[in-house]
């Protein structure tokens, strides 16, 4: 099963809209909860990091009956140092998006936590490509 | 100790998401920061924040806490309201900051 999500760059209120229709999706598949929570935390990071720092996104995730692989492409500033970025602490958000609580660096280490498989990459100055997987 | 339960002995005010407070209260987290919230609040914890915003039900849905605990007499966004009662995920409000009301909230579950 195959789903789509468009997200919108600097619209906050907008963010986490894949993330719960994934795990309605998931719930009514009776994937266990731990498992669908893990998917949600990693998902949404992925989407709030497309609001915060990109321009546009899409969200497509591909649901079979051993994994949930999902790819969040978006066109945006890109990463330089990826291994930076992953770092736990490290961010480059705005004031105001910090005002919002977002900005700790945490994002990115909550997904290598919480996904089972991971890649990121990216090309300065066009956008950033990030994959994940969890099993069933 | 339910979610009705803390809110009457904290004197706290219900601003939505009633269809929530018979939830178990399994424990607590104060953070303002969502991130920080989404990697380390449990399910069933109730959530201490002085954050407002449409995000907070977000993350408080996608964690399943059993509340969230808005300080210094903070308000919800309307919208945010909106979605807690969609969800039946409760915000309460106290006048206590957050140091206060997470001491009593944990001396409450001991
Ligand atoms: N899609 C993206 N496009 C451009 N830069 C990104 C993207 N995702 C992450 N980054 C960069 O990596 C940094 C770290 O990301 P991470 O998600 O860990 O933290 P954050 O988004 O800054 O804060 P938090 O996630 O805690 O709210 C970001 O500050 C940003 O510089
Ligand atoms: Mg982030």
């Amino acid at each position: 099963m195959l789903f789509k999500y468009e997200v919108e760059g600097g619209n906050f209120s907008k963010a986490g809209f894949a993330s719960g229709e994934i795990k309605k999706i998931l719930k009514q598949i009776n994937i266990d909860a731990k498992i669908i929570r893990r998917v949600v935390v990693a998902l949404y990071e992925g989407e709030v990091n497309v609001v915060a720092h990109a321009v546009r996104g899409t969200v497509v995730a591909d649901i079979d009956d051993k994994q949930i692989y999902i790819r969040i492409e978006d066109e945006g500033p890109g990463i330089k140092d990826i291994a930076l970025a992953m770092k736990e602490g490290y961010s480059t958000a705005s004031e105001k998006v910090r005002e919002m609580g977002f900005g700790a660096g945490m994002g990115l280490a909550n997904i290598k936590k919480n996904a089972d498989w991971l890649n990121l990459s990216s090309k300065v100055g066009e956008g950033t490509v990030l994959e994940m997987k969890t099993f069933f | 100790m339910k979610v009705c339960d803390m809110m009457q002995q904290l004197d706290m005010k219900l601003f939505s998401g009633a269809s929530g407070i018979e939830k178990e209260i399994t424990g607590g987290y104060s953070s303002d920061l969502l991130s920080d919230v989404m990697g380390n609040a449990e399910e069933g914890q109730v959530w201490i924040t002085l954050q407002t915003h449409k995000n907070i039900m977000a993350v408080a849905s996608l964690k399943e806490v059993s509340a969230i605990v808005l300080v210094k007499n903070l308000q919800p966004e309307d919208d945010v309201r909106e979605i807690s009662n969609e969800e039946g995920i409760p915000i309460l409000g106290t006048a206590m900051d957050a140091f206060t009301v997470a001491g009593k909230i944990y001396a409450m579950l001991k």
